[in-house]
């Protein structure tokens, strides 16, 4: 089986700063691997590297084969959840349409096969009922099924998600981690950043872990263990398994999570 | 005050044929004024609209001043202003200081040249208030360029451009230059205001830019109604401004700001009934 990833001796560094240094990691068809760490640990860098907007220190990403540029609709990408402006002229089935066609110059056409496509990857994602409604008007977990909509409309074979579960509430992290997940059945291969792994810990195959300049990859049980992210951290960390969660205590004291800065 | 110098329609019909170019210019002027007023609203530029105006005041003034032609004065000033917004302000409260910086900067200079002008002074508040058959056929046709211009960049980039109003990240990964295009689009909208300024005056060209896609908006949300509806209001506060000018001797922008604004205030209430329906249903 070819992979449809493959990051060979990588490194991003600003000035003095590396992100990461010496990263190795081929993504298999199929396979969901989480990108985990703290802000600031270059995940989302990894994610922009991939899509070509950023130049490697080091090293090279190959996808499918090729050497990573700009605009490739075979990768399928779902940003973290951000209010849409409610003056957007824009109903939900087109913003989907924008997956398949929404680089392309001119004007956006009514096109029935199209609308047919952009209607199935609603279908797909349990949003049909929402095609007419203008996108100002939705909440937090419809406009992220409507991203992944979006996302998996042109078929990707790699689905990068950048933090698509913040902002949302449990019940929909669950949802949306599960059409993500779902789309490895197609054979896609799914890169998910976060920076808590536990909504998603049931489908991830493996796991990226980012800090401190360091990286660490494995399965979960591999990789989630005290005495492997003490040494990432180069500090005491403890990971403590409960009821099948992961809770990572004492990162914290080097880096903040977004969701618990100070203001 | 005698009312009959404000409304008097008794040589209706020979004023008329003096308003023609106005009529076209105003047509013309309607169409890209409500197309580019969609994106004006959902990139939230309309204070930056009102900047490149004053700008593009200002440059037209000092044309004037020296003896050049005033339209391609206020084409200068407009991407003059266009430029320093787009590659300055890229976010939006930078954008806004930068406005708020530049707006009485370009008033003054626009003032300054205009006190220096020793032509009559009905000339010179035409450029900030508009005026009604100040339209000559070379002026026509220089407005008919600007808006051959403004319609194919818009026709180009409005596909890419909904896209990355919608999400800047989503259509970035996807290949869509995004800082290119909201540059680009700034210029466009500064040649569309340098446009306006020609009819309405520089104070009045948000009633233009904005208005009638703001009530647009108010009444649809799709991607065809909204384009559609806002220069249909555009259309009918400009060519209802102008004939309803012409029946007297007063400046046409307060006619074209009035209608633009009940226009407004129409689709207001009826977002308002229409959303209370909704409610009860």
């Amino acid at each position: 089986m070819k992979s449809i990833l493959k990051v060979n001796n990588a490194s991003l560094a600003f000035g003095e700063r590396a992100l990461w240094t010496g990263l190795n990691l081929e993504v298999m068809p199929g396979e969901f691997i989480a990108v985990i760490g703290a802000n600031g640990s270059g995940k989302s860098m990894l994610l922009k590297a991939i899509l070509g907007q950023q130049e490697l220190s080091s090293g090279e990403i190959e996808f499918l084969g090729q050497k990573t540029s700009r605009g490739n609709t075979q990768i399928g990408y779902i940003p973290q959840h951000r209010a849409v402006d409610s003056g957007l002229p824009l109903k939900v089935i087109d913003a989907v349409r924008f997956g398949l066609d929404g680089h392309s110059y001119g004007l956006p056409l009514p096109n029935s096969k199209k609308k047919a496509l952009s209607m199935a990857a609603l279908e797909q994602v349990d949003a049909a009922h929402l095609a007419n409604n203008p996108v100002g008007s939705l909440s937090g977990g419809e406009m992220q099924r409507v991203r992944v909509a979006q996302a998996l409309i042109s078929k990707p074979k790699l689905i990068l998600a950048d933090e698509p579960l913040s902002a949302l509430d449990l019940n929909h992290q669950q949802v949306v981690s599960e059409l993500i997940a779902n789309q490895r059945d197609a054979g896609s291969a799914v890169l998910f950043v976060t920076h808590d792994v536990n909504p998603i810990i049931e489908y991830v195959d493996r796991v990226l872990y980012l800090a401190q300049g360091n990286h660490s990859v494995g399965t979960p049980d591999e990789v989630m263990r005290s005495e492997v992210l003490s040494k990432l951290y180069g500090a005491e960390i403890d990971v403590v398994r409960n009821q099948g969660r992961i809770v990572v205590l004492g990162a914290h004291d080097h880096e903040h999570h977004d969701d618990e800065e100070w203001v | 005050m005698d009312w009959s110098d404000i409304i008097n329609f008794s040589d209706y019909d020979k004023l008329l044929p003096l308003v023609y170019n106005s009529l076209l210019a105003g047509a013309l002027l309607a169409l890209i004024g409500g197309l580019v007023g969609v994106f004006v609203m959902n990139r939230e530029l309309s204070f930056a609209v009102h900047g490149i105006a004053e700008l593009s005041f200002a440059g037209a003034a000092v044309f004037l001043l020296i003896g050049l032609d005033v339209v391609l004065g206020s084409v200068f000033g407009s991407l003059i202003a266009a430029a320093i917004i787009a590659f300055l302000g890229d976010r939006a409260k930078d954008r806004n200081s930068i406005v708020a910086v530049l707006m009485p900067f370009g008033l003054g200079i626009g003032i300054l040249a205009l006190s220096l002008y020793p032509g009559r002074a009905a000339n010179k508040f035409g450029l900030l208030t508009g005026q009604i058959v100040a339209v000559d056929d070379p002026k026509l046709a220089s407005m008919a360029v600007m808006t051959v211009i403004v319609l194919v960049a818009m026709l180009v980039i409005w596909r890419p451009l909904s896209f990355a109003s919608l999400d800047v990240e989503v259509a970035a990964a996807r290949g869509v230059p995004v800082k290119a295009l909201g540059i680009i689009f700034v210029m466009v909208l500064g040649i569309a205001v340098a446009a306006a300024v020609q009819v309405v005056g520089a104070l009045l060209v948000l009633a233009l830019l904005v208005t009638p896609a703001a009530a647009a908006l108010k009444l649809s949300s799709s991607q065809v109604w909204v384009p559609v509806l806002s220069v249909l209001f555009a259309l009918i506060s400009m060519i209802g401004g102008i004939l309803l000018a012409l029946g007297g001797s007063l400046p046409i922008s307060p006619f074209v700001t009035t209608i633009s604004f009940v226009i407004y205030l129409l689709a207001r209430a009826i977002a308002f009934f229409k959303s209370k329906a909704q409610v009860r249903q």
